[in-house]
């Protein structure tokens, strides 16, 4: 006759498992990495002249090693920056100082002016990259602001709900166009 | 009255712990799915910039990490008080981003090669002149799709 087994104990299981969790806990990190994409553009090569660009087509963003802004040559601030470039980019008076546009076939959103402005980024080797990272934020800001408005009135949804067809539409519509020049090397370490 | 006081005070049962355990799994569990492993340990101090417009980080088996700092006080003897970089667990310099990318591409499949993010962790001091040659020497090895780390700030008025 087999006997009854006595219960197993338990109580220590706890215990083990307290000590695995802790110890996940402090290999393992939650924050997940925020930040702002970019896309590099290709190394040049070296016998190409650059394309030339209209001076209305172009709108200069100047950072200086004591992160003062230059909009065109005129002292700015970063809080206006967002909106200097929407109004250069969207050019939504047909203004003959702003950027020309372009009709262009675009599926889903049909013919649609695309604006062949570009910001064009420069800052010395002194700036930090804490305004860099502001300056680049606000013209993100100013892109997101547009395609925003853009898939709202032609999809009558925020641009981050939209499906890949619907957003692939609205990015060839309002492209990120920001070029950024090479450093110069005044001032600085 | 009498029938209660002159009763013996009961015990009170021992709690079932059974499902204890059960439970602190579940919490294992949740937070092993909801983290990720801490890769190299820092050399340098890096306090990110912020930013409102900042987005998540997408496929993070595809991300290589440059990072520029000041070394932390207990590395300053070895490497200085000027911004240096950290590719993975070293102290490098510029010069050697393009092996650093050319290592991490060999890692990687194939087909996952295109896209390849190149994450840039600098602390907000960092002078632009270390970050621009930084991004030239991306440039020079193709890896083109960057990206800069912030934190999720609001907007400043």
């Amino acid at each position: 006759m087999a006997r009854k087994t006595p219960g197993l104990n338990t109580s220590s299981m706890s215990d083990i498992s307290f000590l695995l969790l802790a110890f996940f806990l402090m290999v393992s990190n939650i924050n997940s990495d925020m930040g702002i994409a970019r896309r590099l553009p290709p190394p040049l090569p070296e016998d190409v002249e650059p394309p030339e660009v209209r001076e209305r087509n172009i709108f200069v963003v100047m950072v200086n090693k004591d992160d003062r802004l230059l909009f065109n040559r005129e002292y700015g601030r970063i809080d206006d920056l967002k909106d200097r470039a929407k109004e250069f980019l969207g050019n939504p008076e047909n203004r003959p100082n702003l950027p020309e546009k372009i009709p262009t076939e675009i599926p889903l959103l049909g013919t649609y002016d695309v604006s062949k402005g570009v910001i064009s980024l420069r800052n010395d080797r002194g700036t930090s990259y804490d305004m860099y990272l502001q300056v680049q934020n606000e013209l993100t800001a100013a892109i997101n602001e547009m395609r925003d408005e853009l898939s709202t009135t032609r999809f009558g949804k925020k641009y981050t709900d939209l499906n890949e067809e619907q957003r692939k539409a609205v990015d060839t519509a309002i492209p990120v166009a920001i070029s950024e020049a090479e450093p110069t090397k005044i001032g600085g370490k | 009255m009498a029938r209660f006081t002159g009763k013996k005070a009961k015990e009170t049962p021992a709690l079932n712990m059974g499902s204890m355990s059960d439970i602190i799994f579940m919490l294992l569990f949740f937070f092993m799915v909801i983290t990720t492993m801490r890769e190299s340990s820092l050399y340098v101090k890096i306090i990110p910039p912020q930013g409102s417009e900042v987005v998540k980080l997408e496929k993070k088996s595809l991300v290589s990490y440059i990072n520029v700092g000041v070394p932390l006080p207990d590395q300053q003897k070895k490497y200085g008080t000027e911004p240096r970089i950290q590719l993975n667990d070293m102290i490098s310099e510029v010069s050697d981003i393009v092996t650093f990318v050319e290592l991490e591409r060999n890692q990687r499949i194939e087909a996952d090669r295109p896209y390849i993010t190149t994450a840039i962790k600098a602390d907000k001091q960092v002078r632009m002149g270390m970050i621009s040659d930084i991004k030239q020497e991306l440039r020079k090895s193709g890896a083109l799709k960057i990206f800069y780390n912030a934190s999720k700030g609001a907007r400043k008025k």
